[in-house]
């Protein structure tokens, strides 16, 4: 019988002593390109499969408190709330073990110990900045050409093209033109387009006195919208006829801000409906709506999933990009569009790189892939 | 000075920001965390704007009896009524001026704000998002016509993805060799040339929000200063 429990505590323990017999590579390091607030715990996997597995920790390298139990990888983060000057020690406790002499078992300790210490600069973005200073150098690099005097062809966007056009027949009509900034806050860029296009919409609205409806869904975007309609009747020199009424806030909630401009549209019933911005679910049913009440309708999104229920719904769609280089097409600004130029040289390097990290990848060269991907 | 100020905002605020994405160390790390926190202070104290230009907005209407000005009645009555209704019992767990109104939870099975919201208010968010199906199918019928070689093309496509889709796509397809069945054809549509062209709208997109940036950041796009 005790030949037996023998035999059994040798099969139970004998596994976990071929492993731990070894070293088992437990390293504390400073977690690389952080605030200094992370070290990184590192050891074998195989320490993974013993049975019970315990971290302590230390910071004077004297009293320990337990850390961990039996984590599920051989890569772990400690996040500190705060900085920390000294050394912080680690213990790494692997039990039971069996001794390989008695038969006892008994625990396998390592220890190692780190200090966590903040980066000038992230090196896993390295990719990220080159591309920056190509990109923002070529801009930059053609805004001061076109400050020069160097003129560029920019093809026709059809949906600014027509804004005249819109505006035009809304006077006509003696009906109001309506203006959707879209749903996002003004923190987004696709809502700063959306307004930035406002200020040219409304100046015209004002020079043909006619009249422009921005329900918002956002209270930063209806004040700042306010102000950029203002400045445009200003411009136009229609200041009297500016009414901040007709700039106003509908509600936060999605489809309560849809149910609100859609009853809009069917009670006033605008010859023009501008939906630009950043849409969602909604774009479909404000699109449908507008279409029922036979507006001319221009809209623009960079949301690519909405892209194609605007195409559908719609007469004029700004596709992406086209949103963003509204505000520089409408200025006639030379400097502006010199930044057009860049941003297309950007699409050029854009398609070059994506050919050669195909090619590449086909040819087995994976270094160039991993160099942008991390 | 007026708009010097800002624009030199602006651009202090665009660079630091670009720098916060590649210096880890403090104080760049906590500068996007920092100037997220003014947002919202901000944009706190804005939704009293919003508030006050909503009830102004109604009331106006109701008291010049412009057309259909009932609407804008409902429109105040549901303000005020939420409005009071949270102030004086609270929401959830938060309790109102008179506490958490035990008396008419008891009797409705939850606080009034809650109880409007999730029955009234849910369900009309919820009709307001199905319609979003019937629009779907007006603007397919209008889109797949085939006038010319594009819209064909759409037609066709649509056809072999809504079919890919379907139950009947892919028993119709079952006996032919494996790439020729509906659903591979579907996904393969939707994965690859589908994919592409969204990739290329959101590079594209991407590219102008530098470009967009950038030219905020330097001060040649003022028009968020009234085109100044």
């Amino acid at each position: 019988m005790k030949l037996i429990k023998h035999i059994y505590l040798l099969l139970f323990f004998i596994y976990p002593f071929f492993l731990f017999s070894v070293d088992v590579n437990f390293q504390v390091r400073d977690y690389p390109n952080d605030d200094g607030r992370r070290l990184l715990i590192t050891y074998d996997e195989s320490v993974l499969q013993a049975e019970s597995v315990l971290i302590y920790r230390s910071f004077d390298g004297e009293e320990y408190e337990f850390w961990l139990e039996n984590p599920e990888s051989n890569t772990l983060i400690d996040e500190f709330d705060d900085f920390i000057k000294n050394p912080v020690h680690y213990r790494l406790v692997l039990m039971p073990v069996l001794d390989d002499i008695n038969q006892i078992p008994y625990a396998l300790d390592f220890a190692d110990s780190a200090t966590p210490k903040a980066q000038w600069f992230n090196r896993s973005r390295i990719p990220l900045l080159l591309l920056l200073i190509l990109f923002c150098g070529t801009i930059v690099y053609y805004i001061t050409l076109s400050g020069k005097g160097k003129e560029f062809y920019i093809r026709k966007i059809n949906g600014l093209e027509a804004m005249d056009e819109a505006v035009g027949r809304a006077t006509e009509m003696g009906r109001p033109i309506l203006f959707v900034p879209g749903i996002s806050d003004i923190s987004d860029m696709q809502t700063i387009a959306a307004l930035t296009i406002l200020g040219k919409l409304a100046e015209k609205v004002a020079e043909y006195h006619s009249k422009i409806i921005v329900p918002c869904r956002n209270s930063l975007v209806m004040a700042a919208a306010r102000d950029i309609v203002k400045e445009s009747y200003l411009k136009a020199g229609s200041a009297d006829e500016f009414n901040a009424d007709h700039i106003f806030y509908l509600t936060d909630d999605q489809f309560g801000y849809v149910a609100g401009i859609d009853g809009i549209m069917i009670r006033e019933k605008p010859a023009t409906n501008f939906f630009l911005g950043g849409f969602w679910a909604e774009s479909l049913i404000l699109a449908e709506t507008g279409f029922s009440i036979g507006a001319i309708q221009i809209s623009g999104t960079a949301n690519a999933a909405q892209i194609p229920f605007f195409v559908a719904a719609c007469d004029y769609t700004l596709i992406g990009e086209e949103l963003f280089a509204a505000s520089a097409y409408l200025s006639n600004n030379p400097q502006q569009i010199g930044s057009l130029k860049g941003q297309d040289f950007g699409k050029i390097v854009v398609i070059v790189l994506i050919v050669l990290g195909v090619l590449l990848e086909m040819c087995g060269i994976t270094a160039f892939k991993a160099f942008f991907t991390g | 000075m007026k708009y010097k100020l800002p624009l030199l905002i602006a651009f202090c605020a665009g660079i630091l920001m670009i720098l916060s994405e590649f210096i880890p160390r403090r104080p760049f790390s906590q500068l996007s965390g920092t100037l997220e926190s003014w947002f919202l202070i901000i944009a706190g104290f804005a939704i009293v704007l919003g508030q006050l230009s909503l009830l102004k907005l109604n009331i106006m209407k109701v008291f010049s009896k412009s057309e259909n000005w009932q609407y804008h009645l409902a429109a105040i009555i549901s303000f005020a009524v939420m409005f009071l209704f949270g102030i004086l019992f609270g929401m959830q767990r938060q309790a109102g001026l008179l506490g958490h109104g035990e008396m008419l939870s008891n009797l409705i099975g939850s606080k009034p704000f809650d109880y409007i919201f999730i029955n009234l208010y849910q369900h009309l968010m919820a009709a307001m998002f199905s319609l979003l199906a019937f629009f779907i199918a007006s603007a397919a019928y209008r889109a797949f016509i085939a006038r010319s070689l594009e819209s064909t093309l759409l037609l066709s496509v649509s056809v072999l993805v809504m079919l890919g889709n379907t139950s009947i796509g892919a028993a119709m397809t079952n006996s032919l060799p494996a790439y020729l069945h509906l659903p591979n054809i579907s996904a393969f549509i939707m994965d690859f040339p589908n994919t592409a062209g969204q990739r290329a709208i959101i590079i594209g997109a991407g590219l102008g929000v530098i470009g967009s940036s950038l030219r905020l950041i330097l001060g040649i796009e003022r028009s968020w200063l009234g085109g100044k």
